[in-house]
């Protein structure tokens, strides 16, 4: 296996074949914000809050899927990504309906966290307030569309992991929705396994379970979970 | 069948075209159909069979002629006398034609004058079949020189020689970005992986474009022909060609031609009784624009929701099912006979310096000539406009031409001399895109046109990324806000933040040129958005503004 070598905001730092510039960054302590990540989860690409610069290409890069390859260098914290990730940021924040003091994930929750590490007070976009219909079907979880950021972490989760494809995303643009199997209430569903996984791994408080007054919050459970079923190891 | 036994239906076919001293071809594109053009036929067929026939007549439907506001449209083809074109034919005129064609005193009425300069002024390639052939007989593309071109390549090519041709060529894509074709059929060329695929992008998704639903309608076994050289260039066997959903007629045409192809032995197995196997299977799209972009395109053709992922990996490495893929657009392939026959470097004398041979333009909007053209790359904008297109109706004047559609810009009168090629557009802030040319009269509010785009684009957005799926929501708000008389500079200065950020950060091309219509018109038309905003007033009377502040007078 060969290693690579780059410079990540000036720093050297090496990384194997099959690293991400977003891998790499966080071995070495460097954050680089996201949303639709999630350690043991294939990659999404579509929060676009990880796209860094790198020196000679006028494009932006996802750092998520981009390959820590051979000689980059890579500046994760410029004026203007740092501009751009704010604006998608606020951007989110108008699209639904996030009201951080009645909400199970408040504290808890990752788009509340960027707006804090941000020191975001205030949007400037005017609030879509789209009021959509809550799922409370389930007999143990929620499902509140209304602060769903269509990161797609629990359709991924239930597909990938669970191997249950519960959860798809229904129509496009503004109008797009996480849906159970064809537009079921979730209660109803014939696929769910009620595992819980998809709400363990919700960024926000779209997910939560019944009864719950905060949600928790546990980044490494994925990776727990697949080094116990791989090499049988209950280890964290 | 072998090559020979093609060269034998050729000249057969030649041959009792010179016997037929008179050919009747209406127009039988979706445009003239839904004006009556079948009613056209009928009548021709009617009176032909009542016996006032002439020996030696022929009826054919045929592809797009091109001047699609005057349809349908009839031509008259007589061995040893010009060409007669009837515009607006009705049966009446139609039986009218058949009657009087053995006196050789064709009725007056209606005829467009000879060298109309709507014709006169194009140069046909890629239609260059458009009134000559029956776009449902294979027999009458294979005598107009069809399917020589996949002969030529393989009984006297190997792949590596149709690559140095198509790169000799010059050829661009003509889905919109202008990717060099024969850089791009080298690259899956030279991929590794067996099971190559061939796709043709015809999703032609962009507003006002019609270039390659008359392609397909008018000359399908083109695009057939082009996909099957590809085939051989890049070592794939199966093809797929992805249309849009509301393209019924391109669909049937299409799937005519590919059983037509098969029964020929020029599509399937062992083509023409060579080693060389290629087999095309149509898909239809579901009305989503973003299909179009390749990698979402891609997605819907393995059957799964259509939304495009980050590349690389390009679809040339790993495309559909994670196999070698080309994917060319309907009018890049439907280049591929002619390069092949004539040569990359005659087709390479065509067209300017970067952007060689020709290209089709569907036009649209405020012009006399509404329909479809096809002129050297190099062509300006005046002659397009003007000359060919006839001018703006109505006694109006030119205000702008949109090109690209909701990912290109309006150019405005200033420019109207350009030479158009995909260079001196992006250079202006537009693109050459597709080849939807949609042209501006007065009437038209361009703060009005940059909303009724990015609408579009927010509608079409998939959703998969934040800019985009809520960048165009935004974009659209603040327009919103302008077109009704309520918005403030603030609202000029998020809209050119909006639109760098979604340009910037968004994952496909949609999102990426979603902003392009706000940043043209705001380049070449400031003053209009000023006019929005501080005066709360619409210069060309477009915009009603119920909720504008009261004017100060
Ligand atoms: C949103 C979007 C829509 C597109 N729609 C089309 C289309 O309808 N037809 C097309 O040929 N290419 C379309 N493209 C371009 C394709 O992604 C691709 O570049 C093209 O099919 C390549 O063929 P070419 O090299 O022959 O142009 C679209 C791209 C984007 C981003």
């Amino acid at each position: 296996m060969s290693v690579r070598t780059l410079t990540i905001n000036g720093q050297p730092v090496s990384a194997t074949e099959e690293q991400t510039i977003l891998d790499v960054a966080r071995e070495h302590g460097i954050d680089i914000p996201t949303l639709c990540h999630f350690d043991g989860l294939s990659e999404h690409a579509g929060c676009r809050l990880c796209l860094v610069e790198i020196a000679g290409s006028p494009k932006l890069h996802a750092a998520c899927v981009t390959p820590a390859a051979e000689g980059i260098e890579v500046t994760t914290h410029s004026d203007r990504v740092t501009a751009y990730r704010r604006q998608i940021v606020e951007l989110l924040l108008a699209e639904r309906n996030h009201v951080c003091s009645v909400c199970v994930a408040n504290r808890n929750c990752e788009l509340q966290d960027l707006a804090v590490a941000m020191n975001l007070h205030h949007v400037r976009y005017e609030p879509q307030d789209p009021q959509l219909a809550l799922d409370a079907s389930h007999p143990r979880f929620i499902m509140d569309p209304n602060r769903c950021v269509l990161c797609t972490r629990c359709v991924r989760v239930c597909d990938e992991i669970e191997g249950a494809h519960t959860w798809d995303v229904m129509a496009r643009g503004r109008r797009a929705m996480i849906v159970s199997d064809l537009n079921q209430p979730w209660g109803e569903s014939p696929s769910c396994t009620g595992c819980g996984k998809c709400v363990r791994v919700c960024p926000t408080g779209a997910l939560f379970e019944k009864g719950a007054t905060t949600t928790v919050r546990d980044p490494d459970f994925l990776t727990y979970l697949k080094t116990a079923r791989e090499q049988k190891l209950w280890i964290r | 069948m072998t090559s020979d036994d093609l060269d034998t239906v050729r000249a057969r076919e030649r041959a009792a075209f010179a016997a037929a001293p008179c050919r009747l071809a209406v127009c039988t594109a979706a445009g003239c159909l839904s004006s009556g053009a079948g009613a056209v036929r009928d009548a021709l067929e009617r009176t032909a069979a009542d016996g006032a026939d002439s020996p030696g007549l022929r009826i054919i439907g045929t592809g797009c002629l091109g001047l699609c506001h005057a349809g349908p449209l009839l031509r008259v083809f007589r061995a040893g006398a010009p060409d007669v074109t009837y515009a607006h034919a009705t049966p009446d005129l139609a039986a009218a034609v058949v009657r009087q064609l053995p006196d050789g005193r064709l009725p007056d009425e209606r005829q467009l004058p000879a060298m109309h300069p709507f014709f006169a002024h194009q140069h046909p390639v890629v239609l260059e079949n458009a009134g000559r052939i029956d776009c449902e007989r294979i027999e009458d593309y294979v005598a107009a020189g069809g399917y020589a071109a996949l002969q030529q390549a393989m009984t006297e090519m190997k792949p590596d020689d149709v690559i140095r041709e198509v790169v000799a060529s010059g050829l661009r894509g003509r889905g919109g970005a202008g990717y060099p074709t024969g850089l791009k059929w080298s690259t899956v060329a030279k991929a590794r992986g067996a099971g190559k695929f061939v796709v043709c992008n015809a999703d032609e998704g962009d507003p006002g474009a019609f270039m390659d639903r008359s392609v397909l309608e008018g000359d399908p076994h083109r695009v057939i022909e082009g996909m099957a050289i590809a085939g051989f260039a890049v070592g794939a066997e199966q093809g797929y060609i992805y249309v849009r959903g509301e393209y019924p007629l391109a669909v049937s045409r299409l799937r005519v031609a590919i059983r037509q192809a098969e029964r020929m032995d020029l599509l399937g197995q062992r083509i023409l009784d060579t080693p060389f196997s290629f087999r095309i299977d149509v898909r239809i799209g579901a009305g989503a624009f973003v299909c179009g972009e390749e990698t979402a395109l891609i997605a819907s053709i393995e059957g799964k929701r259509g939304a495009p992922r980050p590349r690389p990996p390009y679809p040339a490495s790993f495309g559909l099912w994670g196999r070698p893929t080309l994917i060319n657009n309907v009018e890049t392939y439907a280049n591929i006979p002619p390069i092949i026959r004539s040569g990359g470097a005659a087709y390479a004398r065509l067209g300017t310096e970067r952007s060689k041979g020709t290209k089709v333009f569907a036009l649209a909007g405020a012009i006399v000539n509404t329909g479809l053209i096809e002129v050297p790359m190099g062509t300006s904008l005046r002659q397009i406009i003007f000359d060919i297109g006839g001018g703006i109706p109505d006694g109006r004047s030119f205000k702008a031409a949109q090109t690209g559609g909701p990912s290109g810009g309006c150019i405005p009168a200033s420019h109207l001399d350009l030479p158009v090629d995909y260079e001196a557009l992006a250079g202006i802030g537009s693109i050459m895109g597709s080849g939807g040319l949609i042209v501006m009269d007065d009437r038209s509010c361009m703060v009005d046109v940059a909303r009724f785009f990015m609408e579009f684009c927010r509608d079409e957005s998939c959703g998969k990324c934040i800019p985009c799926r809520a960048g165009t929501v935004q974009m659209h708000t603040l327009l919103m806000r302008m077109t009704t008389g309520v918005a403030a500079e603030r609202d000029l200065t998020l809209l050119e933040q909006l639109a760098d950020m979604v340009t910037r950060t968004s994952l496909c091309g949609l999102g990426q040129t979603a902003a392009n219509p706000v940043v043209s018109t705001l380049r070449h038309f400031r003053d209009e958005y000023m006019a929005h905003i501080l005066e709360h007033r619409c210069p060309a009377g477009v915009c009603r503004m119920p909720r504008a502040p009261e004017r100060a007078s």
